[in-house]
């Protein structure tokens, strides 16, 4: 396997990450909460997705009409009635409490499921490729990369354009003020979850038909998202997208030259942003 | 709309800092509030905006008892407070900070263009971030925030702080067309001779307490209360 062709499964396994890491973007980025239970609630969203396929035997995609908006309610309402009561200075209340859900999610899905590696199909196009001279294109990482391109660009106009979006970044500067001028942040606080909570679901999902998963998989897809909004900058969706892409091409440029270092290598390269770019790519202030 | 307040204290933790303070200010009035650093002036006003729980005490605006909303439910109701220090949020620019001042959802004379008229300042700056503009224009942005709103009762918190005299001069110029409105402004001030220019009403504070109240007060007076010193 040629660089260039590791180089480019790279970036669209980055659309991937940059799927996952948008909701966390938006929660821990923009509104500094940090959800520790982010990658459980993905396993949690890909095997509801693995329940409905094999009940109705409806494609994934049909069942991410479902999960999206349940998951997304859900959200709602965890971050209204359970972690708006965790907001505080310091961050370690919500900290312990998404940590603690992350656990709980893990478990009893350990408990109802099995701890076998399950996978979700799209069928044909699952293994389907483009030939373009000597390099070949997965469809279905291409098609998550464009998703994910599209997601990120609706929540970044969403973020920029909309009094909600002014509203969340108002309250990311300054949350009581905000009051003042007649808005509710918690309000604001419990859209953001719906939004990060039914992206986390089509991130999940989308994983899960592209590699397996367990009901462990959620830790390790955890680290992917914060390392690529450390990367890409703490506050900018877009540099979420560029960090998320930069740690995926350092994992299969990496793979190209030692197989099974892997993972390794992208904590590297997330450790030389930290070391040598701590404020990541966009280098946006970050709050102390 | 008249604001009343009866028999307001508050307190932070279990140091109170507000002691059954009663004012009235009718439409159009400006009431400037004085008094010495500590002296709980900030705290007055954070109270009837709803930042800081009443302890004993009530806030009517006409007959609206609100000491029990929310600080965004008052807002709402146009109790509008441009807070110490300004406040303005610093990664949005001039224009969306004024975007946000109009969450209050009332209608009214005062928009963005209409703030635009009586801050040529601000207009001027409309597309910059607010957290790269200098104490003058940001407090210009800060009071016209706050006025997009709408405000039926407008509290302004020490607006000169740290400026420059002309520009507070300039600032205090504009507070006849805010209440020409209709509009009741309640200020806090530092500077007793200047608030005794502008105001209609005085009241001092002194270690939380109304030290003296009234109308056409003798600036000697005025000055005796500030300081907590008998003038007989």
């Amino acid at each position: 396997m040629n660089i260039l062709e590791a180089a480019i499964q790279g970036v669209l396994l980055g659309g991937l990450y940059g799927l996952f890491a948008a909701g966390l973007s938006l929660i821990f980025g923009v509104m500094r909460i940090v959800n520790l239970g982010y990658g459980a609630f993905a396993v949690l969203s890909a095997y509801l997705a693995l329940a409905l396929t094999r009940s109705t035997s409806m494609s994934p995609l049909l069942a991410l009409l479902i999960i999206v908006p349940v998951m997304a309610a859900f959200g709602f309402v965890l971050q209204r009635w359970v972690l708006q009561r965790t907001l505080d200075p310091s961050p370690l209340p919500s900290i312990l409490v998404t940590f603690g859900l992350a656990v709980i999610v893990e478990n009893a899905l350990l408990l109802t499921q099995s701890a076998d590696q399950e996978r979700l199909t799209l069928g044909r196009i699952d293994t389907q490729a483009i030939q373009l001279g000597e390099i070949r294109i997965g469809v279905y990482p291409l098609a998550v990369f464009v998703l994910a391109l599209v997601l990120l660009g609706v929540l970044s106009l969403v973020i920029q354009k909309t009094g909600f979006g002014r509203s969340v970044r108002a309250i990311s500067d300054d949350p009581g003020t905000v009051e003042l001028m007649g808005i509710k942040p918690k309000r604001i606080y419990a859209w953001s979850g719906a939004i990060a909570f039914g992206l986390v679901a089509v991130a999940g999902v989308a994983s899960g038909i592209q590699s397996s998963f367990n009901p462990s998989s959620g830790s390790l897809l955890l680290i992917f998202a914060f390392e690529a909004v450390i990367i890409g900058g703490i506050g900018s969706l877009w540099g979420t997208l560029v960090g998320a892409m930069v740690l995926g091409v350092a994992q299969t440029v990496g793979a190209a030259f030692a197989p099974s270092q892997q993972l390794l290598i992208g904590h590297i390269v997330f450790l030389l942003f930290l070391l040598f770019l701590p404020r990541g790519l966009t280098g946006k202030a970050t709050r102390a | 709309m008249t604001i009343r307040v009866e028999g307001l204290s508050a307190a932070y933790g279990q140091l109170t800092a507000l002691r059954e303070v009663s004012l009235r200010v009718e439409p159009g009035e400006i009431l400037a509030i004085v008094g010495a650093n500590g002296a709980g002036k900030s705290t007055l006003l954070k109270t009837i905006a709803g930042q800081l729980a009443a302890t004993t005490g009530s806030v009517h605006i006409d007959d609206r008892d609100v000491t029990r909303l929310a600080a965004s439910e008052r807002a709402r109701l146009g109790i509008l407070l441009v807070p110490e220090g300004r406040r303005l949020f610093p990664s949005l620019t001039v224009r969306e900070n004024l975007q946000v001042g109009t969450s209050t959802g009332r209608a009214g004379v005062w928009t963005i263009d209409s703030v635009c008229d009586l801050f040529p300042l601000v207009e001027e700056r409309l597309d910059r971030r607010a957290g790269l503009m200098s104490g003058g224009e940001q407090q210009a942005t800060a009071i016209a925030r706050a006025l997009v709103g709408n405000p039926s009762v407008l509290m302004l918190d020490e607006i000169s702080l740290g400026l420059a005299p002309t520009i507070v001069v300039d600032l205090y110029s504009k507070l006849g067309r805010i209440t020409e409105q209709g509009t009741s402004i309640l200020l806090v001030e530092q500077d007793v001779r200047r608030a005794a220019t502008v105001a209609d009403q005085i009241h001092c504070l002194l270690e939380g307490s109304t030290a003296l109240a009234g109308r056409d007060l003798d600036l000697a007076d005025i000055t005796a209360a500030y300081f907590g010193v008998s003038t007989r």
